[in-house]
């Protein structure tokens, strides 16, 4: 912590940008996001459902007129799903795919901190057999005592249903 | 003060450009065996206003040229004077000339009056009894306007036309804006300064004006102060300019200046009363109106009076419910809190449909860009001995204002191409026992997501073989290369390709479709070609609709709301038991008037809870695509409404049954169902219900 505060003293907010993560809560654990990848965070609100959409994909709504895919993080990674209410909040990012960019929501249980975490504090994540979930994991990084999950959101939502439609 | 007329120069251009364009048309749809007076009389009366707009504005060369015009038709109208096919093209050939004469006023540029004036010889000896001659281009002798090396211009005002509001200042900058001029001032009746009334004129001035300028132009300045000023214009000659070389080496002790003009105030002119010479190189002998053309070049859409009246609508009703919330806010409780959450959700949504209606304004039907095929047509099939029926549909199709603009001219090269490599000749067609006139197909519509436009023809179809050993020539393939047709076809799109044996002015030289293809995916469509030999080719150019927007029906299936294009629809019924049989399995099918039809039960194929299972609860909207009929059962028709319709693709991807959707009233998204989709959906469920069966 204090290590930290020292370096966003020394450098101001804005410095290295590329380090500072958003971490959620998803079923006890905590993960992290790029920080530049976040478009905004909103409450939950109800969708319309695409047809013959994948159980994870929610549905889509509309931000500001676009129509953004909402991508529910603890159906994805087959956990037990959990009854959304006001406290449910939806992390909308924008996702890389080649030269194309697009925006889409993630549902997850709750919004927690913002952290910087240097390149060197990130660990690969251990191999833990052919389980394909862990490909979406960039790493796993130890900030206060605590094991954040660093995910790498690019392949998490475009692979699985996106694959290889476009 | 002389009123600024190019403030309304603008507005001229566009509508006389809008009349000739009804000329045009008109001219096209006129048969010379049964003249319907309507149309001769609407001819008449564009060519008329193009004549008086002209006039007003002074641009005399088109008010003369349109005069000629006039006066044929005028004929014409009378029945003194049949229509032949030979008037018509001249007519045609009348309307390009005022259209050119009108593009080189507006773009400030030159014009090509040799053309204008051939053209009007050929009218005047129609006119006069003669035969229509061959049109002899470079015929001059009577050129409309005599050219001359310039003009002398006395120009005396009279003492109170400072007081009628005209500057003379003013005057003598417009008269610098066409071209070189040398200006003498003449101070006699200056009085000395007690006797100076600082209100009146006592200036005159000797003007020379250099270059070959129309004189209507130099008569236009004057306009508005012929009768406040003794006037004289006379055209310049060698020996003018002599006796102004003597006048100009005299002029002893007079201070000469040169003056930028438009930077001299009026009272130091007045009150020095000196000698100006007002010498500006720069300035071109076009008559330079700088101000008409900062106004042209702002674009300009014609907004349909509905689609104001919508923004009108919605603005009021905007204003009805800010007023709501205020008075609310006046004796607020907390028991008001429903109804503030009300009118918020009601101003939201009143600012969304503003929103939405403002887009729409942008929207053009595509017959915009559809309208100038059938002259263009008419002049080639002409040119290249061709017989053509031009059809079109689907012109009511809407596109946003620019891709309708991005798309023009991919269009007419298309066109081009289909009516010089596709068609053709008679003879040929006449061989091959084919119907004489070949057929081009223009037709728009929206499909699956995306607009859909088809040119399509009747004629020799893409050779394939001349496409490969072109391609092979060229080196874009290898001779050994097996090539499927589409990938033949493919190759026209390269750039530098073309298997036109000669080059024409109309296509052939290979610059061209690799342009097509590159225009139309940087607007992220597709182009297409599909070619039977000897039947004829289409041409598909696939646009995605972002912005297009369609009429919809809205529909109820269990909790979930869906769009289905209204233009698809053909009609929406109760459901009777008895008329429905199930065949093969599971493929229920609805006798209706001798026909059967294939039902499909919406909520099966996108896997949604419906509010009952029985088909006699539910409603069937019956839909047509691919010129297929199916039954789409659903639970209730809801509202229909213009909707916006949003790619799910940017963010998301296809689905299979859906070309896109939109955002409704209250915010929420509804998907927008895609018929033709759910029409090969049906069909390849069967054949799966069947395999499986089989299997």
């Amino acid at each position: 912590m204090a290590e930290q505060q020292e370096s966003q003293n020394e450098y101001g907010m804005s410095t290295d940008v590329d380090n500072q993560y958003l971490t959620f809560i998803l079923a006890n654990e905590e993960y992290a996001i790029e920080i530049l990848r976040v478009q905004e965070i909103r409450c939950w609100q109800s969708v319309t459902t695409l047809p013959n959409a994948r159980d994870y994909i929610k549905g889509v709504i509309n931000i500001r007129g676009t129509i953004v895919p909402i991508v529910d993080l603890r159906m994805r990674f087959n956990m037990e799903s959990m009854e959304y209410g006001p406290m449910t909040v939806v992390i909308v990012v924008k996702v890389l795919e080649e030269n194309r960019e697009r925006v889409m929501g993630i549902v997850v249980d709750g919004v927690s901190d913002t952290h910087e975490i240097p390149q060197e504090n990130i660990k690969p994540a251990p191999d833990v057999g052919d389980k394909t979930d862990i490909q979406f994991i960039n790493g796993l990084a130890t900030v206060n005592e605590s094991m954040l999950i660093l995910l790498d959101i690019d392949k998490l939502l475009i692979s699985g249903e996106l694959n290889g439609i476009i | 003060m002389t009123i600024d007329l190019s403030q309304f120069h603008s507005t001229f251009f566009e509508e006389s450009l809008e009349g000739l364009d009804a000329m045009e048309s008109n001219l096209l749809n006129l048969d010379i065996n049964d003249n319907d007076p309507d149309i001769i009389n609407s001819i008449f009366r564009a060519a008329h206003s193009i004549k008086g707009g002209s006039g007003t504005f002074g641009f005399i060369a088109i008010t003369e040229f349109t005069h000629v015009q006039e006066t044929l038709l005028d004929q014409i109208r009378s029945s003194e004077r049949e229509v032949t096919q030979d008037i018509i093209n001249i007519l045609l050939e009348s309307v390009d000339c005022v259209r050119d004469m009108l593009l080189s006023e507006k773009d400030n540029r030159e014009c090509d009056f040799d053309q204008a004036s051939s053209v009007r010889v050929q009218m005047e000896n129609v006119l006069n009894g003669h035969a229509v001659p061959e049109v002899e281009l470079n015929d001059s002798e009577d050129i409309p306007e005599v050219s001359v090396e310039g003009w002398r211009i006395n120009f005396a005002p009279h003492l109170h036309m400072i007081k009628t509001g005209n500057d003379p200042v003013r005057i003598l900058r417009e008269l610098s804006s066409l071209g070189l001029m040398e200006v003498q001032v003449n101070t006699e009746k200056l009085p000395a300064l007690p006797q100076y009334d600082p209100e009146s004129c006592y200036l005159s001035w000797n003007i020379e004006l250099f270059g070959d300028i129309q004189e209507g132009y130099v008569r236009e300045i004057f306009d508005w102060v012929e009768d406040d000023c003794d006037l004289t214009i006379s055209p310049l000659s060698q020996v003018d300019e002599k006796l102004e070389d003597v006048v100009a080496a005299k002029g002893d002790g007079e201070v000469k200046q040169i003056l930028d003009t438009t930077e001299v105030p009026v009272k130091e002119q007045v009150v020095n009363g000196k000698k100006q010479r007002a010498v500006d190189p720069d300035q071109e002998v076009v008559p330079d109106k700088k101000h008409a053309n900062s106004v042209a070049e702002c674009s300009s859409i014609r907004v349909s009076t509905e689609k104001v009246d919508e923004l009108i609508n919605l603005v009021g009703e905007l204003v009805i419910t800010q007023s709501m919330i205020g008075e609310l806010g006046k004796d607020f409780s907390a028991s008001k809190i429903e109804n503030m959450m009300d009118g918020l959700s009601q101003l939201e949504r009143h600012t969304r449909e503003l929103q939405e209606s403002v887009m729409r304004i942008r929207m053009l039907p595509i017959s915009f860009s559809f309208n100038r095929f059938p002259r263009l047509v008419h002049d080639l099939g002409s040119k290249l001995g061709k017989k053509v029926e031009l059809k079109m549909s689907g012109e009511n199709t809407e596109l946003d204002k620019t891709v309708l603009e991005k798309i023009s001219d991919p269009l007419v090269h298309l066109v081009r191409n289909s009516l010089d490599h596709g068609l053709e000749t008679p003879e040929i067609r006449t061989a091959s026992g084919k119907p004489e006139k070949g057929v081009l197909l223009l037709n728009a519509f929206h499909k699956g997501g995306s607009i859909i436009i088809e040119i399509s023809d009747d004629g020799a179809g893409l050779n394939k073989e001349k496409i490969r050993n072109k391609a092979i020539q060229s080196g874009l393939i290898g001779d050994e290369d097996n090539l499927s047709d589409e990938k033949i076809y493919d190759l026209i799109f390269q750039p530098g390709f073309s298997t036109a044996d000669e080059v024409s002015d109309v296509s052939g030289r290979g610059v061209g479709m690799d342009v097509v293809r590159k225009n139309i995916r940087e607007l992220g469509g597709a182009v297409e070609i599909a070619s039977t030999p000897g039947e004829g080719s289409i041409i598909t150019i696939k646009l995605p609709l972002t912005l297009a927007i369609l009429d919809g029906q809205l529909v109820r299936v269990g909790s979930e709301t869906y769009i289905i294009p209204l233009i698809s629809i053909i009609e929406s019924l109760q459901a009777q038991e008895k008329n429905i049989k199930t065949i093969v399995d599971n493929a229920e099918v609805y006798r209706q008037r001798d026909e059967y039809i294939h039902i499909v039960r919406l909520h099966e194929t996108f896997n949604i809870k419906p509010d009952s299972q029985s088909i006699n609860d539910g409603l069937i909207v019956m839909v047509e695509g691919e010129g297929k009929k199916i039954g789409l059962l659903v639970d209730e028709l809801l509202g229909q409404q213009q909707v916006v319709i949003k790619s799910l693709e940017t963010n998301y991807k296809r689905i299979d049954g859906v070309s896109g959707a939109t955002i409704l009233g209250n915010g929420t998204v509804a998907i927008i169902l895609d018929v033709p989709g759910l029409v090969a959906m049906s069909r390849s469920e069967i054949i799966n219900d069947n395999n499986n069966k089989v299997a």
